[in-house]
């Protein structure tokens, strides 16, 4: 079972020239795997400071000016830098050609600038959050991003608009991909889910970016020239920034979260050793979270001024994106059922998403209610709600994605009990993080304070306690992962027993992906007894 | 997107043409929601300040501006039969009406720059020279969207030229191949510029002319 010299995309060519210039998609999602852990590492320092501030209820950790920069870089930092290239540019690059039989993406060197796009929009952002910091919060609302704030903003929007090139040329190339790339006998029904997932992502990414850009460009004109476009004091229109804000930034969410579900479609059937219960239904439900979740942007803005009927139509439609969210949830429960279920790691981060999504979807609904949002509007619940979808979903996702393909990607097995322990620290210190915060926001503590009233301090204290927990659980990845690089027992192809293409070629892949285009036989999750039935017969 | 070769990712070359082919029309999706947005904001205005907006309409040069649409439209036309003769086969054909597109692209562009110095001389131009107590307000927002999205397409439209004269030289220089699919994608963007002027004429320069 030894060959130390086999050939694989890792050593078809080396020097650091062959990786900088590697049109290979298996090489640009290693390069996005070091982008992303250099920026979770920023964000996660910015969180790591806010939660220290608020142990006690006076401001202690510099000035209320230096804690609205350290919430608007935390914000920055997570929504564009990390959880929107999250799990696309790295797994979906990386997996997407290999389970659809495919030799590459369509688009090899747009994938390319794709990653350099987003390199140079993060550094430049960071840059702008380094030489001074801004203060107007991730969300840039009018007028005072033109107005009133401080610091480099037009840099770090600068940074933003050009990492959203990088995020529609990912998602240009992953519709064709799909398209136009499937190996002969791969139907659109036999793709696994995650394909769909990431297809449903990538259809917002090119129809939801574009307007974030312009919206972006005409804030930077705005703050320039100095001529009305959004602002008040000049004629303008601040709630129209909020709109065209909210109709990229709303569809935004489900571009985070939908490629977690993608993933836990995968690693639920695997690790139950079933097939996926309801697989048209679930596919059909990213489609229609992608479609519906463009309708729904007004649900933020209840307080700020828009029309009742509206607001009515919006709560309506918000309740409506929760059907298919819904779906899902009962889906990868049923599929459990009778199932030959193993507690790997991936699959304890995807039961951690499967709970943690949940209470995250429910009190969605709450906030999606009129009456109950007006009382709870920009406190700590909907800092909870938000935190329980894109922390407890998304990177849940992200973590249960990287452990469940780490051995096909390295080709090397992680320790299995150190994995297992990160996955259960990380679910109890998430928890104790943010539930609090529910109850915080609900006994009525805004969001983006420095100092609270006295009788608020036990929570705070009770969630920055859990962060310290989920600090741990997330950095010992780093570790454990890092060993088994060097360390780590040699993969087979298919450790899990999983059944989709990825898992047909050796681990780590070769550097064409298949020395002969494989024929598609079979749905995905398909199980005899318990045994994978590969989706491709290979000779 | 070198289509003389067939790229290794493909299988044949149909694929690849079917691939290159959504990925322009994909792109061109976003540039419709990209533009699509400052036309929204548009809108949002133009509803709100009707009447304001329609009096500010009024000072737009709508002569050079419907000259500049028929020039825009014609050079459509070229780029067609660009791309029809050289998919039958000619070679200098094509590059004499890719030519004749880049001219009226410059044409354009030379109209436009003219209608911008003489907006200048009116002191119609926002965060420059606009004379705020001569004009008003929504005047100002109104020419701030009129430059905003002229400039843009202008400079969608720079970029088209730049293409269309390497593609001519190429094509002229015979350094493309028949089966190939560059030709008939630039054709598709240049359209899609032509078809964005045929929204902003009417927005803004026909604004309340109607009678």
């Amino acid at each position: 079972m030894h060959a130390p010299h086999r050939s694989s995309y890792l050593n078809a060519e080396i020097g650091l020239r062959s990786w900088l210039l590697t049109t290979d998609h298996k090489r640009i999602a290693l390069l996005y795997f070091a982008g992303i852990t250099f920026f979770f590492a920023i964000g996660g320092l910015a969180a790591t400071l806010i939660r220290l501030e608020l142990i006690t209820p006076q401001g202690d950790l510099g000035s209320p000016d230096f804690y609205n920069r350290l919430f608007t870089m935390h914000g920055v930092i997570m929504v564009w830098f990390f959880l929107i290239p999250s799990i696309p540019a790295t797994m979906g690059n990386f997996v997407i050609p290999l389970m659809i039989g495919a030799r590459d993406l369509a688009f090899p060197r747009l994938n390319l600038l794709s990653w350099y796009l987003y390199i140079a929009g993060g550094l430049i952002t960071v840059a702008a959050l380094l030489l001074g910091g801004i203060d107007t919060g991730w969300t840039f609302y009018e007028p005072y991003s033109t107005f009133y704030a401080t610091g480099y903003i037009i840099l770090a929007v600068f940074g933003i608009f050009v990492a959203g090139f990088s995020s529609i040329l990912t998602g240009l190339n992953f519709i064709v991909t799909v398209h136009k790339l499937r190996a002969p006998g791969m139907t659109w029904y036999r793709l696994p889910v995650f394909v769909w997932s990431t297809y449903a992502t990538s259809l917002i990414l090119v129809l939801a970016t574009p307007v974030l850009a312009m919206t972006l460009l005409m804030l930077l004109a705005e703050r320039v020239l100095h001529v009305g476009i959004f602002s008040p004091q000049l004629g303008g229109d601040p709630l129209l920034f909020q709109h065209m804000f909210w109709f990229y930034s709303h569809p935004a969410v489900y571009i985070m979260i939908l490629p977690s579900m993608g993933v836990i479609s995968e690693v639920v059937p695997v690790f139950a050793g079933k097939r996926l219960f309801g697989y048209e239904f679930v596919v059909w439900c990213s489609i229609a979270i992608a479609a519906i979740g463009f309708l729904v942007w007004g649900h933020h803005m209840f307080v700020a001024g828009q029309a009742l009927y509206a607001s009515l139509a919006f709560s309506f439609l918000s309740y409506l994106v929760a059907v298919p969210s819904a779906i899902k949830v009962f889906n990868w429960t049923a599929t459990l059922h009778e199932g030959w279920i193993r507690f790997d790691a991936p699959m304890l981060y995807a039961f951690g998403f499967i709970g943690l999504f949940t209470i995250g979807g429910l009190t969605g609904l709450f906030l999606a209610a009129l009456p109950i949002d007006v009382h709870v509007t920009d406190t700590y619940f909907v800092v909870a709600h938000f935190h329980y979808i894109m922390v407890g979903g998304a990177v849940m996702g992200y973590f249960a994605g990287l452990h469940y393909w780490w051995p096909k990607i390295t080709g090397r097995c992680y320790p299995e009990y150190w994995a297992r322990f990160a996955a259960i620290l990380a679910f109890f210190g998430f928890n104790l993080t943010f539930f609090p915060q529910f109850i915080l926001g609900y006994l009525g503590m805004p969001r983006r304070y420095q100092s609270y009233p006295p009788e608020f301090q036990i929570w705070h204290v009770l969630s920055s306690a859990g962060a310290s927990i989920l600090a741990v659980g997330y950095a010992l990845p780093l570790f454990y992962l890092f060993w088994s690089i060097l360390k780590g027992a040699r993969a087979p192809a298919n450790p899990w027993n999983a059944t989709g293409l990825e898992w047909s070629v050796s681990s780590p892949p070769p550097a064409e992906n298949f020395a002969v285009t494989p024929a598609v036989v079979r749905p995905p999750y398909q199980y005899d007894q318990g045994k994978p039935c590969m989706q491709a017969d290979h000779g | 997107m070198a289509d003389e070769a067939l790229s290794f990712q493909f299988a044949t070359p149909v694929q690849q043409r079917e691939a290159v082919t959504l990925g322009m029309w994909a792109f061109l999706a976003t540039e419709v929601l990209f533009f699509g947005a400052l036309i929204a904001a548009y809108f949002n205005y133009r509803i709100w300040f009707g009447a304001e907006f329609v009096a500010a309409a009024q000072m737009t040069k709508v002569v050079l501006g419907t000259t500049n649409t028929a020039v825009l439209l014609t050079s459509s036309a070229c780029m067609a039969m660009a791309v029809t003769s050289f998919e039958a086969g000619s070679r200098r054909r094509p590059t004499l009406w890719l030519l004749a597109t880049a001219v009226l692209g410059l044409a354009f562009i030379a109209i436009k720059g003219f209608e911008y110095s003489l907006e200048y001389g009116e002191h119609l131009v926002p965060a420059l020279n606009f004379d705020l107590a001569r004009h008003g307000g929504v005047a100002e927002i109104f020419f701030m969207f009129y430059f905003c999205a002229t400039g843009l397409h202008a400079l969608h439209l720079l970029i088209g030229i730049a293409l269309v004269t390497w593609l001519a030289i190429w094509i002229g220089t015979g350094r493309i191949n028949r089966g190939g699919s560059t030709t008939r994608l630039i054709g598709l963007y240049w359209h899609f510029v032509d078809v964005v002027w045929i929204f902003l004429f009417p927005l803004i320069y026909l604004a309340g002319r109607n009678g």
